[in-house]
């Protein structure tokens, strides 16, 4: 379990003023990352993140972006 | 160790697109309602105007009235909002006025085939140099969710509550056989493949259409008993279509009812019409 600690982590950053909560990012994520809290796709398992960046590309509100 | 590792990855950080510098930021959030896939069209579009490395001068982005149309409000071109069903009248008075410019056309289903399905047949025939892509959620979203040409025949909506009782239109059909030199289709769903038709439209010479299937959660889901936005992306844009590709090694009854993915057409020898209206000129010019 070292190398997991030791794995560097990407950032997703959810814009809340743009994000209207229609939950596509949660539905498509493949590693389940993401969680809908209220009307805010929030970040919850951030370790399981593989940078496949679907979450982004099908964001229809520009509010969610992966950085590496 | 645990240093040295983080500077190995650090050199090849992956920092996603940046849409901001293509977005007139302050009018965001748009208007689009949740789960609506005509946000996912319009970042394909920037990919893909990125990857052909447009100007953002050299563009204009030309649109009616609806849903799609609200496009160019929220992109830094040079944007024209015209009238319902005449942005491709509009488009092609640009285009002629000035040629080298790269004309995009975003535009609705019934905004293209309905209202404008005269202007949309004629840009066709003339193969003018434009890309129009058209927003094919089979509702008029803005106005209430009234049935469409591209409204599936059985589909409820607002004005067929007891079922659509008319055939759709296929709008990738119509471009082709109006004589338009580049007809695709692909849907949100398949935001990359997407990106990749849209490029090729972009920098095809001649009249482009990209037809691209997505979603109206709002009106087109509730009333059809689509539980969400992303279930609907996979019941009518995932399972409702096959590539180009795999449609090759399908029967036409195995097809059915799904629409086919990808270049359906692509003739590079078509005469564009700024060209014939240059050599004309040339033409008469010569005789005087």
């Amino acid at each position: 379990m070292t190398e997991a600690a030791e794995k560097i982590l990407p950032r997703i950053e959810i814009d809340p003023k743009r994000c209207k909560g229609c939950s596509i990012c949660v539905d498509f994520c493949p590693t389940n990352v993401l969680e809908m809290k209220g009307a805010l796709a929030t970040v919850v398992k951030l370790e399981a993140c593989t940078r496949c960046d679907l979450c982004d590309l099908r964001c229809p509100d520009f509010a969610i972006r992966v950085f590496d | 160790m645990a240093e040295g590792a983080a500077v190995k990855k650090k050199q090849k950080v992956n920092v996603p697109f940046d849409y901001d510098k293509y977005l007139r930021k302050g009018k965001l959030p748009h208007i689009w309602c949740p789960g609506c896939g005509h946000g996912i069209v319009l970042k394909s579009l920037l990919r893909a105007i990125d990857k052909v490395g447009l100007d953002k001068s050299s563009i204009c982005m030309a649109s009616g009235i609806g849903c799609s149309s609200r496009t160019p409000g929220y992109v830094d071109f040079n944007t024209l909002h015209s009238l319902h069903g005449r942005a491709i009248a509009f488009a092609t008075g640009v285009k002629l006025a000035k040629p080298e410019m790269n004309i995009l056309v975003t535009i609705g289903d019934g905004d293209a085939l309905a209202i404008g399905g005269n202007h949309f047949i004629h840009a066709c025939r003339r193969n003018i140099d434009m890309t129009v892509i058209i927003y094919s959620n089979a509702i008029y979203g803005m106005t209430g969710g009234q049935v469409s040409p591209t409204t599936p025949e059985g589909a409820m909506s607002t004005t067929s509550p007891h079922g659509n009782m008319e055939p759709a239109f296929d709008a990738c059909a119509v471009a082709e056989a109006s004589g338009a030199s580049f007809v695709a289709r692909s849907t949100a769903y398949h935001m990359q493949e997407l990106e990749k038709v849209l490029t090729a439209a972009i920098e095809h010479k001649g009249m482009s259409v990209v037809e691209v299937l997505d979603s109206c959660p709002v009106y087109y889901g509730r009333q059809n008993k689509y539980k969400s936005a992303s279930h609907m992306m996979e019941e009518i844009e995932k399972k409702g279509t096959v590539s180009g590709a795999q449609a090759k090694n399908l029967s036409e009854e195995e097809i059915g009812d799904r629409f086919v993915r990808g270049i359906l057409k692509q003739d590079k020898d078509g005469v564009e019409y700024c060209d014939a209206y240059d050599n004309l000129i040339a033409k008469v010019q010569v005789k005087k």
